[in-house]
């Protein structure tokens, strides 16, 4: 069995790809997306990216929406594990490598570490642009004026941005990107990380990244606020906790409460005592 | 200076050494007799100077249309080379805007100059609204400041008298004189120094073609940008131009004075275009 | 100083929709203004006078000959032969024409049509209307009729704005066709005394008029289209 499950040749080539992804933050790089036993849409491509980077001496944590424990982390936790036999750990300070779908830890991350996400489309320009030789075009010429009118359109109209999930961002002053459908409340962590963020559609067969300490910011303009999520006066019914990303759960009766969606920072507060 | 072409031509089809020299006003043809490519332009040359106005006048097929799509760069040349104010390399030297990159490409299509089409389908994203539309260029020439945008878009639709409460409807919901007026305004929104005019009110309303020429005549006293107006009809390029050519098969057949042209034209194909007024 | 010189002037039409037959301008016309000067051209109708002044216009291409402008600045510019880049900006500052009917569009009105070339000059709009109005009140335009436009005139009305288009901002040189034809005794010696005092100011010209008492009063010097040269006295 070979380790991390991919061959070496394919290993290569989608190393390869994110080098050059790394050398250009933001910009697109196709590859040749393989075949695995996990079905196409369902993490492909932020898979080969772990199984492409990963080695003996990592420590994988694999979290959907925030989640440890939800089907399809847990899943994509055990095989890469079976492949590899690596540690893993639901801990974001433990770990080396983290893949993740549609959210950023809420605890900071550090030099060393790898977020993978795993992207749907990768492609921001699909949202106003649906050809794809024009996409490429677009991106070439820098032309990002659609999602800027669109923008304009939407300030116009109800004062603020529609989007709420998988907000355009500029990258390195130079290419827009799709930052998979993240809450916008994560956007702001893009910029500056310290830790090296791919991103991989195995579907689509692309692969960008932004390398540690690189300028991503949100697509505004320069006389308006950007506003995330707003959780005032709310707070997590486990922990306490009143500035994380919550979710917001009904039980039988009608009655809501809130939890935060990033399950590691909920139960590292509860460890370190800080409960409400 | 503020645009000089230079042997410019645009064949469709192979291209053989005979398309230039067999086809034009005196062979009565803009068809190859050995390739039989269309020879649309045929070694054009011209020179604007700052603040004129230029009219490019001829029949169907003349050429005139593609002439002003192979500036704008709609369409490739075949040959020759267009030269642009300001548009220099970097040893200061003048630069054919032909051999553009896409980045230059980009600026010369949405600073230097502006188009304005005889379809404001071509001109319009009618996606966008029509303060969108305008946003969309004061964007691209790097305003990122959204009231000023705004500001921007409600000045020039004022400018060409489009209600600015209409700001955010859609350009579906104008007429066809008011869309073609939202397409001037977009087309002015980003200063540009030449202004390329296609049958600008051709199809439209009499008294609608009126208070457009008028418009356009007056912005462009006012701001003072250079413009090439293309049209078949003379009584536009008698309101608007100081300097006409004739165009006939590619060719440029007379080139002159607005009021020469009309009173005085030389050339047979000329006499013939302005004895055919009504 | 000359100001204008014109040497073996010749203009012939070829009509090409008439199987190319050639039709005679005018030849052999030679004369010199020097600044301040007035020079009427005097001869029959179709002798091609209004033919000269818009070959001198160059709204008419010369055949043969020259037409020397001097500038103020020292330069000659051959009109004939000149490009139209450098015609057009003759015409901005140095040459006018005032043509023998009102050709302005129908939506103007008599006001702004004077204005206008005080406001082309760099005059505010305010000032540059007021001038006009005074201008058109001189030659006895009545104010109701100052906001309209002026092809509801009457023939001698128009012509009045036309003339008041042409002598409110004086170019160096000004080319006048027939510019008192349609009007009556009062308003020709208005117009008269009018251009006798941008004479003064410097203004050369050219000009045709019908009536020989007007061109008498007028002219520095007269050409005979038939004699192809000057007027005795004159």
């Amino acid at each position: 069995m070979r380790y991390a499950f991919l061959d070496e040749e394919a290993k290569k080539e989608i190393r390869r790809s994110i080098l050059k992804a790394i050398a250009i933050p933001g910009y697109i790089v196709s590859f040749a997306s393989r075949e695995l036993p996990v079905a196409r849409g369902w993490g492909t491509g932020g898979l080969q990216l772990s199984l492409a980077i990963i080695n003996e001496e990592d420590t994988l944590k694999v979290i959907d929406q925030g989640c440890d424990g939800s089907v399809n982390a847990v899943n994509i936790r055990n095989f890469i594990s079976s492949v590899t036999n690596v540690k893993t750990t639901t801990k974001t300070q433990e770990a080396s490598i983290i893949q993740t779908r549609h959210r950023v830890p809420e605890i900071d991350l550090q030099e060393g570490q790898t977020l993978v996400y795993q992207v749907p489309i990768p492609d921001i320009l699909e949202t106003v642009e649906p050809n794809l030789e024009k996409q490429k075009l677009l991106h070439a010429n820098a032309d990002y004026s659609k999602l800027w009118v669109l923008l304009y359109e939407d300030t116009s109209m109800f004062g603020d941005s529609r989007i709420s999930s998988r907000y355009p961002v500029m990258v390195n002053d130079r290419y827009a990107m799709d930052p998979s459908p993240i809450p916008k409340y994560d956007t702001p962590k893009l910029g500056d990380c310290k830790a090296l963020q791919l991103f991989g559609a195995g579907r689509e067969k692309k692969i960008y990244a932004v390398p540690p300490y690189t300028k991503v910011e949100p697509l505004k303009f320069e006389d308006r606020e950007f506003k995330v999520e707003n959780f005032d006066g709310k707070a997590c019914a486990r922990c306490g906790s009143t500035n994380s990303f919550l979710d917001e759960v009904y039980d039988d009766n009608g009655d809501v409460s809130y939890y935060c969606n990033d399950t590691d920072y909920c139960d590292t507060r509860l460890e370190l005592g800080e409960s409400k | 200076m503020i645009l000089d072409l230079k042997n410019v031509s645009k064949v469709f089809g192979k291209f053989c050494p005979n398309c230039l020299d067999h086809t034009g006003a005196d062979y009565n043809s803009s068809i190859c007799p050995t390739c039989n490519s269309v020879v649309g332009v045929n070694d054009v040359n011209l020179t604007l100077s700052q603040g004129e106005v230029l009219g490019i006048v001829g029949e169907s097929g003349s050429g005139k249309s593609t002439l002003l799509q192979l500036i704008y760069q709609d369409q490739e040349a075949s040959l020759g080379e267009i030269f642009v104010k300001d548009f220099i390399s970097k040893d200061g030297k003048k630069k054919n805007i032909l051999d553009a990159n896409l980045n230059e490409l980009s600026h010369l299509r949405n600073s230097l100059m502006s188009m304005i089409y005889q379809n404001p389908r071509l001109g319009l994203n009618y996606k966008f609204s029509a303060g969108g539309n305008i946003a969309q260029k004061v964007i691209m020439s790097g305003n990122k400041k959204y009231d000023e945008i705004r500001q921007r878009a409600m000045f020039f639709l004022e400018k060409t008298e489009i209600p600015t409460s209409r700001i955010d409807d859609y350009p579906d919901y104008f007429s066809g004189g008011q869309q073609q007026r939202i397409q001037i305004s977009k087309a002015l929104s980003s200063n540009p120094k030449i202004l390329l005019l296609d049958e600008p009110t051709t199809g439209l309303d009499l008294s609608v073609q009126a208070k457009i020429l008028d418009l356009i005549k007056e912005l462009q006293h006012e701001i003072g940008f250079a413009m090439v107006v293309v049209s078949h009809d003379l009584g536009v390029i008698k309101h608007l131009t100081d300097i006409t050519v004739v165009m006939k098969n590619g060719q440029i057949v007379e080139k002159g004075l607005t009021d020469q042209i009309l009173e005085d034209p030389q050339h047979p194909y000329t006499q013939l275009l302005v004895s055919s007024i009504l | 100083m000359t100001r204008l010189e014109v040497k073996n002037l010749k203009k012939t039409f070829t009509v090409h929709t008439q199987g190319s037959v050639e039709v005679k301008g005018f030849e052999d016309i030679n004369f010199k203004l020097k600044q301040g000067e007035f020079l009427s051209l005097f001869g029959p109708s179709g002798a091609g006078k209004s033919s000269i002044l818009k070959t001198l216009y160059r709204t008419y291409n010369t055949t043969s000959g020259e037409i020397n402008f001097y500038k103020d600045n020292g330069s000659i510019v051959n009109i004939s032969n000149s490009t139209e880049s450098e015609i057009l900006n003759l015409r901005k500052n140095d040459l006018g024409y005032v043509s023998q009917f009102l050709q302005i569009l129908p939506r103007i009105s008599a006001v702004d049509v004077v204005a206008t070339e005080l406001i082309q000059k760099g005059e505010s709009e305010e000032v540059a209307k007021e001038k006009a109005k005074e201008m058109l009140s001189f030659l006895n335009i009545k104010e109701e009729l100052f906001n309209i436009s002026p092809l509801t005139f009457s023939g001698g009305e128009q012509q009045r704005v036309n003339i008041a288009k042409g002598i409110i901002a004086p170019k160096s040189v000004l080319l006048l066709d027939e510019p008192t034809a349609s009007l009556d005794m009062t308003n020709t010696n208005k117009v008269i005394d009018k251009l006798l005092e941008i004479k003064k100011q410097g203004v050369t010209m050219v000009g045709i008029f019908h009536d020989m008492d007007c061109m008498k009063r007028i002219s520095d010097k007269i050409y005979d289209m038939k004699e192809k040269k000057y007027a005795n006295n004159y």
